[in-house]
């Protein structure tokens, strides 16, 4: 082979390295093209909705006229499914999380349970909807409820709060677990005195991040029939007079904001698209809040802990 | 258990027969047959993956936390002559009276104070004053009081590596433990350090009966009173410190402490 | 048998067998879920398939359960969700993956510590806020360019879904990539490459595994999503390639359905179990590719 001329070299790596350049700023400008996306999305929603943002949209409930309708319904029902999600789902996924970290045993048992958790990760949530439907709407007749919803939802979030708290937990050195056995601690003991305080924060964040999905979540709360339309609110779960609290609403009808938002969009009136923006950038500062929340979880977290 | 040796009695305070010990298929203690005399420094030395570690962490069944790990034969417990490593004993038990101290210090993220309470805790202790008094007599035989008592309720993170090992040795103690494990307590530490806790181990031989893997003979030589050295997962000799460091009885042991392998 | 004296009581023993008893039982939830999606898009589906030959179900090419002539081939509605999908994915795949290189080989440790949580919020959109933006900003911009393009289109829903599938891709591949060991990487840089060079020549084919799992994970969410193409895609099923059209998808034809009054045991309401069961089975094997590939991922590190 003819050895390439010095010249010939350096002509090569000028080629070379125009590539490289061009490639970086290729990929410099797709990912600003990504932020930039986020960017008009956010703008897009602003402009269109801010004018419409105003006390009386959040105090109002649905209504004919665009100018009146507002989403309170909506609101209210959003933070109560997610009551229920929260309630149910948390429990569990920690539950869950810290057998499969802390108890389980290797065996076949424990990887279908793996197996099964990875696998519902991966399910598009309208088959959870599906699912709820059959199962909690028809075989335990909880109807198109509050419970239902909350639950539907729960159980769409469990993975995600188990592999938080998996991997959580999986931070933490198995020198502090030998050092509380060590003293005469029993597992239960390792695990509330010092697996969980020392994984609340990526458990925390899960958890964070995992309600954030749950509250923006419309189709599988389609599929298990909620209204479109509510001009009432469920019985408030407290009240002053004995018993103080109340479970009554869990049965109750209900709508949620990414419904009320879907409901708008699919007029065909531009004043309703309007209210849609508006409901739309509520929806967005709730779930980008929590995102920017779970994000500050994380740092803190890691600079309180250093093993 | 008391055995007569000459003149004076020696009480022992535990004892191993024919202790075999498994990770799953690999065999890594053979028939070790030793006895651990009361209130004393027991070395145990040896090349690294000998055993030595593997048999300290019998005593306190710290084993039992992993799958396919197995034990055989006995390691007794006196004056109660039970066999601590039998599955009909439960390994919290034995840990409430066995302590450990590890390798690296280990603290929990929280403060020092309740680093040391931890072990009361949870024996259900909860009342402050009594917590108190152990924590200070804790920290006290563990000489760290001094440099901690003003700052008790701060993280156990910020002390210094010797001084974070001298409180695990406080936690340790405030369970008044019969019987204290320390598994190369030293090799994470400077030479300053080390000579603290060398200092605290010798104190302690007093209140309490000591066992100690380390890999350094100079220390074993400084520390114990007896030293067991164990090769390939046997016990190869076991006598009086002097003796095995100035007229080892076998062989091999000679080559170990002349430093001719390991 | 002698006691050691600190006998634990009864009571904890109790208590310590009756917390790991809990934790068990929330560990198998995962496991009663997957039954019971399982049992109900089977048993939902039993009595549609009994109307409905399973032959017709995957030859016709018609869907129609709602006409009074009704016909039931799913192949428009899958025609609908592969289009769609495949609109995103060419654009969230060389994006994301280009992205990727980037954050993982040229991008400064603290611009990529900024950009990825950022790039992540993308997904973290609720997807009916990409629908509104989908129909009511992408494709009127598009319309611009193309004025035949309706106001229901499957181009601009799947633009938008693949916008949102960018971060899956994005960051799976990049943590796959920055997960090849350094000597690697310093192997090539040896003999004179370029970062360019490296990372398509070393760093891409030692990533290769977990890249297409990303890849995987991120076709196994457009197949799902949902509002995305019931918004901006319409809700006619249409059996066409074109993603100029308007077409319905599977998911969108069971809002569809959801969002009317069909009574429990008609067959137009049995038909969104039978579509599901379609969708579940789709997706259950994209999701059994994905595992078997990360499992020869983590055997290779």
């Amino acid at each position: 082979m003819d050895q390439l001329s010095k010249e010939q070299i350096k002509k090569l790596i000028r080629s070379h390295k125009l590539k490289d350049n061009i490639f970086e700023i290729l990929g410099l400008i797709l990912l600003l093209c990504s932020l930039l996306v986020l960017l008009a999305l956010i703008i897009d929603l602003s402009t269109d909705g801010a004018a419409r943002i105003s006390k009386s949209f959040l105090t109002n409930f649905p209504s004919r006229f665009p100018d009146k309708a507002g989403i309170l319904s909506a609101w209210v029902g959003s933070t109560l499914v997610m009551f229920v999600t929260a309630a149910s789902a948390i429990p569990i996924g920690i539950a869950a999380g810290v057998y499969l970290e802390e108890y389980a045993k290797k065996n076949l048992f424990t990887a279908i349970i793996e197996i099964n958790i990875t696998n519902l990760a991966g399910v598009p949530s309208i088959i959870f909807g599906l699912m709820a439907l059959g199962i909690f709407v028809y075989k335990f007749n909880f109807g198109p409820s509050i419970l239902t919803a909350g639950l539907t939802l729960g159980l769409l979030i469990l993975p995600i709060i188990i592999t938080a708290t998996r991997e959580a937990i999986r931070t933490i050195p198995s020198a502090i677990r030998e050092a509380a056995m060590a003293v005469g601690a029993t597992k239960w003991q390792t695990v509330k005195h010092h697996v969980l305080p020392y994984s609340t924060g990526g458990i925390l964040t899960g958890i964070v991040i995992s309600l954030s999905r749950a509250i923006g979540e419309t189709a599988p709360v389609i599929t298990i029939g909620a209204l479109t339309f509510i001009a009432f609110l469920p019985n408030a779960p407290i009240s002053t007079e004995a018993p103080f609290i109340h479970f009554d609403w869990i049965f109750s009808p209900f709508t949620v904001m990414p419904i009320q938002m879907f409901n708008w969009v699919s007029r065909p009136q531009q004043e309703f698209h309007v209210n849609a923006a508006a409901a739309g950038m509520i929806l967005l500062l709730m779930t980008l809040s929590m995102n920017a929340i779970a994000i500050y979880l994380r740092i803190y977290f890691r600079k309180k802990i250093k093993w | 258990m008391v055995i007569q040796n000459g003149k004076t009695d020696i009480k022992i305070k535990a004892e191993s027969k024919n202790l075999n010990f498994y990770y799953g298929t690999h065999h890594a203690l053979k028939d070790i047959n030793l006895k651990i005399i009361d209130k004393s420094v027991t070395a145990l030395i040896g090349p690294s993956g000998c055993g030595k570690t593997t048999f300290l962490r019998c005593f306190n069944r710290m084993h039992d936390l992993y799958v396919g790990n197995k034990y055989d034969g006995s390691l007794l417990l006196y004056p109660e002559n039970i066999n601590i490593i039998s599955s009909s004993i439960d390994p919290i038990e034995v840990r409430m009276r066995i302590g450990m101290v590890f390798q690296k210090p280990n603290p929990f993220p929280k403060s020092i104070f309740e680093n040391v309470a931890y072990g009361l805790r949870v024996r259900g202790v909860n009342r402050r004053s009594q917590l108190e008094d152990k924590v200070e007599e804790s920290l006290r035989k563990a000489a760290l009081w001094d440099e901690v008592k003003d700052r008790l309720h701060g993280l156990a993170f910020n002390l210094s590596g010797g001084q974070l090992q001298r409180l695990c040795i406080a936690r340790a103690l405030a369970n008044d433990p019969e019987i204290l494990l320390f598994d190369e307590p030293t090799s994470a530490l400077d030479p300053i350090a080390t000579a603290k806790v060398e200092e605290l181990v010798t104190e302690l031989k007093n209140t309490v009966t000591i066992i100690i893997v380390t890999h350094n003979m100079q220390q074993a030589g400084r520390v114990s009173d007896h030293t067991a050295f164990m090769y390939m997962g046997e016990l190869i000799e076991f006598d009086r410190t002097e003796k095995i460091f100035t007229t080892p009885g076998k062989k091999l042991t000679e080559e170990y402490i002349t430093g001719r392998f390991g | 048998m002698k006691s050691l004296g600190y006998k634990r009581s009864t009571t904890q023993y109790i208590r310590e067998w009756c917390i790991e008893l809990f934790l068990l039982a929330s560990a198998s939830a995962a496991i009663f879920v997957t039954l019971a999606i399982v049992f109900i898009l089977i048993s939902e589906s039993i009595p549609f398939f009994k109307e409905v030959s399973i032959l017709i179900f995957l030859s016709d090419t018609q869907w129609t359960p709602l006409f009074a002539n009704p016909r039931y081939g799913i192949l428009p509605l899958l025609m609908g969700t592969l289009v769609t999908t495949g609109v995103a994915l060419s654009l969230a795949i060389p994006v994301g993956t280009i992205s990727a290189i980037y954050l993982s080989e040229y991008a400064p440790a603290r611009l990529r510590e900024t950009v990825k949580p950022i790039l992540e919020l993308l997904a973290a959109v609720p997807t009916v806020v990409y629908g509104y933006f989908a129909l009511l900003f992408v494709t009127p911009l598009l319309q611009k360019f193309f004025p035949s393009l309706p106001g229901f289109n499957m181009l601009s829903a799947g633009l938008v879904m693949g916008v949102m599938i960018i971060p899956y891709i994005s960051s799976l591949s990049e943590d796959a990539m920055r997960a090849v060991p350094m000597h690697m990487r310093e192997g090539a840089y040896a003999m004179g490459s370029t970062k360019f060079q490296t990372a398509i020549n070393v760093v891409m084919p030692g990533a290769l595994s977990g890249i297409t799992a990303a890849y995987i994970l991120g076709i196994s969410r457009a197949i799902g999503e949902t509002m995305v193409v019931a918004i901006a895609a319409g809700m006619q099923p249409n059996f066409t390639i074109n993603p100029a059209e308007s077409a319905a998808t599977i998911t969108a034809f069971i809002v569809q359905v959801s969002l009317g009054d069909l009574p429990h045991d008609s067959i137009g309401y049995q038909s969104i179990f039978a579509a599901g069961s379609v969708l579940l089975v789709i997706t259950f094997s994209f999701n059994i590719l994905g595992f078997l590939v990360k499992k020869k991922f983590r055997q290779r590190y």
